[in-house]
Parts: structure tokens; sequence; C-alpha cells
């Protein structure tokens, strides 16, 4: 892993955020733990649902929790919007193009310029003028040469080049950590792994952190050091991508597994039921209606069937050694 | 079931034999379908692949004849053996529904959101089959759901009711209410979530196994294609490049297009993989300005010159395949019946 221990660090400590909904009050996050350093790229997957884009909402300040904290580099978010205006500059959110996150009347270069003139960086503080930044950016973002692109307007452009330039206009504002939101799920296959590759090589040559968030594990297995996998408002599991996609210890996560076609020779074991409820979240362990192990006894053989449906799991708390653990009653017996 | 009664075993229950479709656009001439010949038994799943553009909808359409009025249309659509293009309107009526059926791509905003589901799926069968009583329309109705895994009573619910997967359920459910021997299902779980995507594919692996149905399985994701398909057809820009056994165009792709995109789709757990995204460069191609001959060789890091010349026919490539001693199609041995492993591409000649 090429993380740098020195470098930023981005960290949701027990963030809740709850939203009023007429079916009563929404847990759409529920305690989630989650932290991504620079050089490092970390998947977050999970159901439709799960808490996924309310956490990388949380995670750059634009979702306030109602509990818990964001911090960078240990120090907690501001809450008054002006404070928060250097935060935002350092961690980037990159939206997906194909949401109409380009504005179609803009061209690439004022799409680009966009972001550092509404931060007053027009003027770079190491000499370099807009065009300059501009042009570094989307050299950066891999649209090289730059120049030619300028004037171009987003129809004038591929898929790929879309989401590079909206990944440019991040970059731009040399952020240290980038949160991006499925980036290439609207892509098509073939145009997907240039966007992939171009997170790899950033986190290669500017040492810079991402959070994808995604629901393909075939994306996760392609980049990312670590996954950590969400389950109705929490993280259930969390650990390096090879540990938790080829040995996964959560009963939520073998199920996500052996479902996806991404993975071969599991049975597959498709839950029952829809997609889960955030305003009612489950007494004992949240998966414990639709848990497998409860449900074909090996949670009974290990005697902690009564703690599935009676003991809430701790928070996973983020793992200082970058270990594997998940928050399971069977992994983790009750004490 | 009505697979047995209308079709011989063995027999093909869908042909399409070098299907040309242009749509005229005031923009000019699109050719979205450039001669493509395909089949499918019953029993048996064709998955159909390429990237966005390459006419997957348009050749799910047109087997239906539902390609706008205005597109000039060539070649044979043999549906149980009766060409759907040529078909007096009354008998066209009759094979729409009860000889194939389709499930739109998008279709889980296409039911009626004033309509209560179980009328939406009443509604064909009362159609087709005039003669049967109300009492036994709700009944067949109630059987549909409950083959689709959706309680009876859900009949009562209006669309907004109902989660993405019940809805894309109930298309399913309406697709099935004539006992068509075809099904055409265009993308049906795209938008769906994971679990809910294994739930719907389960849901479709058992009709086709349980009841003889044949079906198109149009997805642009080829792991779902892996998993479902008997054969896997693999289009770009309008032309069928590469198609055989599932596994082998999705394990061992010859076409350099074919072999790009699964290359795209990584296993998990594949070391090979790790940290190695892989696509494709370059942009999806122009229908109204095709380069001269292989459509793909702009993009395709074997072209060579002769790649420009003529655009290569789909030939069939010699069986069995070493990984690169017998890479080469098996020449012109014979017409090329459109079951076998086949590849359009001249460069495999000279591997
Ligand atoms: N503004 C809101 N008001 C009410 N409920 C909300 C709001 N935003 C999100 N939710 C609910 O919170 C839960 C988590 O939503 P979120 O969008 O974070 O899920 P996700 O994991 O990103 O899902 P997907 O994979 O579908 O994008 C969902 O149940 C959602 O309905
Ligand atoms: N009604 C129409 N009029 C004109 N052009 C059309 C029409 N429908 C489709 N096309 C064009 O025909 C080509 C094939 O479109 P089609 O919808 O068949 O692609 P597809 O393979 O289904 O793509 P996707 O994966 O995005 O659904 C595209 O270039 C498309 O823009
Ligand atoms: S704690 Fe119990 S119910 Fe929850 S995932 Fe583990 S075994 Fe299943
Ligand atoms: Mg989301
Ligand atoms: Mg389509």
């Amino acid at each position: 892993m090429t993380s740098h221990p020195d470098g930023p660090v981005l960290e949701a400590r027990g963030v809740s955020v709850r939203f009023r909904t007429r079916a009563g009050e929404a847990r759409a996050l529920d305690g989630a733990d989650l932290r991504v350093r620079a050089g490092e790229i970390v998947a977050l997957v999970g159901e439709s649902g799960s808490g996924k884009t309310t956490l990388a909402r949380t995670l750059v300040g634009v979702q306030r929790p109602t509990e818990g904290q964001v911090l960078l580099d240990g120090t907690p978010l501001p809450t008054r919007a002006k404070a928060l205006a250097p935060f935002r500059r350092r961690v980037q959110m990159v939206l997906q193009d194909p949401a109409g996150a380009l504005n179609p009347r803009h061209t690439v270069y004022d799409s680009v310029a966009e972001g550092l003139r509404l931060h007053g960086l027009s003027q770079g503080a190491d000499g370099r003028g807009e065009e300059q930044q501009v042009a570094d950016a989307l050299s950066a973002a891999g649209l090289r040469p730059p120049e030619p692109l300028f004037l171009r307007y987003p129809h004038e452009l591929s898929g790929g080049q879309r989401q590079r330039v909206l990944i440019a206009g991040a970059l731009a504002l040399s952020p240290q950590l980038l949160v991006a939101d499925e980036p290439v799920s609207a892509l098509d296959a073939s145009i997907r792994g240039e966007v992939l590759a171009l997170l790899l090589s950033l986190r290669e040559t500017l040492g810079l952190g991402v959070l994808v968030v995604t629901h393909d594990l075939g994306l996760a297995w392609n980049v990312a050091d670590r996954t950590a996998v969400m389950y109705l408002g929490r993280v259930v599991e969390e650990g390096p991508t090879e540990q938790v996609l080829t040995d996964p210890q959560h009963p939520y996560t073998q199920a996500l597994l052996s479902v996806v076609p991404e993975v071969e020779g599991l049975a597959p074991q498709v839950l029952r039921g829809e997609v889960p409820d955030p305003t009612h979240v489950p007494a004992g362990c949240r998966f414990h209606p639709r848990c497998p192990a409860l449900a074909d006894g090996r949670a009974e053989a290990a005697g902690v069937a009564a703690a599935c449906r009676g003991t809430a799991l701790p928070v996973l708390p983020i793992a200082e050694d970058g270990a594997h653990r998940a928050a399971c009653h069977l992994v983790t017996p009750p004490g | 079931m009505s697979a047995e009664a209308r079709v011989e075993p063995g027999a093909p229950v869908l042909a399409v034999e070098d299907l040309h479709l242009t749509y005229v656009t005031a923009d000019g001439d699109v050719p979205a379908l450039r001669g493509v010949s395909l089949e499918v038994r019953s029993g048996e799943v064709l998955g159909l692949a390429g990237e966005s553009g390459c006419g997957k909808s348009s050749l799910a359409s047109t087997v239906l004849r539902l390609q706008p009025a205005s597109a000039r249309v060539s070649g044979r659509v043999l549906v149980s053996g009766e060409d759907v293009l040529t078909l007096r309107w009354g008998a066209l009526r009759a094979v729409r529904w009860a000889g194939a059926s389709i499930v739109f791509q998008g279709a889980l905003h296409s039911l009626d959101p004033v309509q209560r589901v179980g009328h939406q799926i009443e509604e064909p069968i009362a159609l087709h089959e005039p003669g049967t009583s109300p009492a036994e329309r709700r009944r067949r109705v109630a059987e549909l759901l409950e083959q689709v895994g959706l309680p009876a009573a859900r009949a009562r619910a209006y669309p907004h009711q109902l989660s993405g997967g019940q809805r894309q359920r109930v298309m399913i459910a309406m697709a099935l209410a004539c006992r068509p021997d075809l099904v055409v299902a265009d993308e049906p779980t795209t938008a769906l979530d994971v679990m809910v995507q294994a739930q719907v594919l389960a849901l479709l692996s058992e009709l086709v196994r349980g009841s003889g149905v044949a079906m198109v399985l149009i997805s642009h994701d080829l792991s779902v294609l892996g998993q479902m398909s008997d054969r896997v057809a693999v289009m770009y820009a309008g032309r069928v490049v590469e198609q055989g056994p599932a596994s082998a165009v999705l394990g061992d792709a010859r076409h350099p297009y074919a072999a790009a995109l699964s290359g795209a789709f990584p296993r998990v757990g594949d070391p090979a993989a790790r940290f190695a995204p892989s696509g494709l460069p370059g942009d999806p191609p122009d229908l109204r300005s095709l380069p001269p001959g292989c459509p793909f060789a702009p993009r395709c890091h074997r072209a060579a010159p002769t790649c420009a010349e003529a655009e290569p026919a789909l030939l069939p490539l010699a069986v069995p395949s070493g990984p690169t001693s017998a890479a080469g199609p098996a020449g012109p041995a014979g017409p090329a019946g459109p079951r076998e492993r086949l590849a359009a591409c001249v460069r495999l000649e000279e591997s």
C-alpha cells in the first residue's frame, strides 16, 4: 500500500444523519466510522439505500451530521459555511457527469475555472495564472494537450472525457482528498477503465487519497486498497480489499459477494425482502432479520443467536493497524 | 406449454437473417443495424452485449416490428417460422404478446401510474383471448404474480406503491401474460440494486428452464450475461462481431473489441485485474460516418492497413481453439451457420 502516514487524513467518527420523513425518522447514517488517508483508495460499497451517498456528503461537509464528527487531520470540521471554505478546497467531491454535473453551456475552460473563481484563486499563490492552472488541471486529468479542449462544450466530448473534465475541476483546487460518488457507473465499460486508471495514477503521482462510492465490487477489486461495506447506515465490515472481497467475514458481505455476477463459484444466497428500511432499524444486530447465518442455525450453534436478536453491536472502530474487521456476533462473540 | 405446440423441438424460435435497419432523421441516415443474423432455440438464452449505441435496443424493437415507421428495414425476422416484417397487421398482433414479448429498457417508468398493476397485466390477455371470462383472467393474473414471486394481492397495488424490483417483476409478468415462445428482455435489471437484480435474474432463469421459452437478454453488463446466457453475441456499430458459447466468448474472446469489453469486467479475486483496470481508448463510432473497412479499426490495437480495405465478414473460428495456435478461422469451409463460434476480424487469420 502506498498510503502516506504523514499525509492528510479524513475521518468520520460515530457519524449519524437523521432525516424526518412521513414514515418517521430515517436513520440514513447510524454511527458510521470511516477513514481515508492520502495516497490510499477506499471503496465504499453496499446495497442501495445503505447510506453511502449520505456518508460521502457528510465527509465533504455538504451534509451536517446529526451526531458525531468529521475530522480533517484531527481537527473537527467547522460548522459555519465561511470557515468551511478552506476545508472544501482540500477535500473535493467529484460528481457523476451523466447526472448533468457539467453545465452544457459552459466551455471546458469555464467548467474547470469555475471552482478557482469561486474560491478567489484565479491568481494562484504559486504565481500561476488562471489559464495555467486550468491547463495543468486538465493535463493532470489525462486530457493532454489541454489547450485544444478549452473551448469545447460537453456535447463535443466523449463520456470518458466529460468525466475527466469533472475530475480536472476538482484537481484545479489542488485538493488532498477526493470523494467520488459512483464516478463511472453510468459510463460504458470500455470508457470506465480509463477513468479508473486515472484515479490510480493520481494516487501515485499526487499522493491523492480517494473515497469511491460504488455498488460495483469489480471496481473495488480494480482500484481500492481498502473496502468498507455498509449496511443500513453503518460500516459492517472493513479491511484490505483482498481480504474483504475474497475472505468476507460478515454474513451480509458473504451474501452480497455470492450474488454479484463478478464473483464466480459461490452458491448464491439471495436475501429475501426488499431494501432495508432506515425508519425501522431492527434491534440487536441490524442485519438479523435477513441474516442467513441466523436462519440456517450457524448463529445458534455458536451460541450467539440470542445476542443476534437482542444485543446491538458496537460501531466498528477505525483500525489503527489497517486490520480486517466485521461487526457480527459470530465474528466477535459478545463477552 | 405452447412452445412445444408451435415450435418443432430444435427448430429456432427466433431466426434473424441479414437484418438491416436505418433510421431516417433530419441530420441524415443512421444505419443502426447493418446485417445481423442470429438464432435462438426454445429453452435457450442468447445474451446480446455491446457498448451504448451499438444497436441492441434497435434489434429488440425490430424483432417485434416496433421500430419507427419512417425507418428502412430489410432482411428477415422469423418468429416461430413466420416473418414478422411482412406479416399482415392482424397476424402481427397475434405474434406480439403470444409469439414474442418484450421487457423494455427503462420499463420501470412505463407502467401506467393510475391503473392497478393487476389490470395492466390483464389487458393483453383480454385483447388476445377475448373468449376468457373476467374471473378466468383474474385467476391468470394471480398465477402470473405468484410466478414472478409477488403475492396475488399485489394485483390491487398502483405502480408507485411498489419498489423498483417489484415493478420490474410486474413488467415480467405482463410479458409472460400470453405465454409467449420468445421473451426479449432489454436491460431488465440495469436500474436495480444488486440484491434485487439477483432476485430478478434468478426469476428469469427459472422461467427459461421451467417453461422452455427462448430468451434474448440484452445487457451492457457482461458479467450478467456470463451468468445467464447459453450463447453470447457481441455487437459493434450495428453488427455482430463475435458470437459463440457464453463461456468461450467471455473467457477467451477473439475479436479485439470483444476482448477489450470482457477485460473491462474484472472477476473479483483475479490477481491480473488488481490495480489494473482495463478499458478501451477512443470514442464510440459515429454511425453516420463510419470509416471504410472495419469500423473498430480506429480504436483497435491490432489494426493494420488491410483492416481499412473491406469490412470483415463474420466467419467461423477453428474449433477446438488453443490460445495461440488455432486462432485463425477455419476458412470458407461452408456457409457459416449462426450457431457456430464466429468472429469478424481479418487479423485473426494472420496470427
Ligand atoms: N434528504 C433525505 N430525506 C429523507 N431521507 C433521505 C434523504 N437522503 C437520503 N435519505 C434516505 O437515507 C437512506 C440512505 O440514502 P443514501 O442516498 O445515502 O443511500 P445510498 O447508499 O447512496 O444508496 P444508492 O446506492 O441507491 O445511491 C435511504 O433510505 C434514503 O431514502
Ligand atoms: N428513433 C431513432 N431515431 C434515430 N436514431 C436512433 C433512434 N433510436 C436509436 N437511434 C440511434 O441508433 C443507434 C443504436 O441505438 P440503440 O438504442 O439500438 O442502441 P443500444 O445498443 O440499445 O444502446 P444503449 O446501451 O445505450 O441502450 C444509436 O446511434 C442511436 O442514437
Ligand atoms: S450478528 Fe448474528 S444476525 Fe448479525 S450478521 Fe452476525 S450472525 Fe448474522
Ligand atoms: Mg448513492
Ligand atoms: Mg438500449
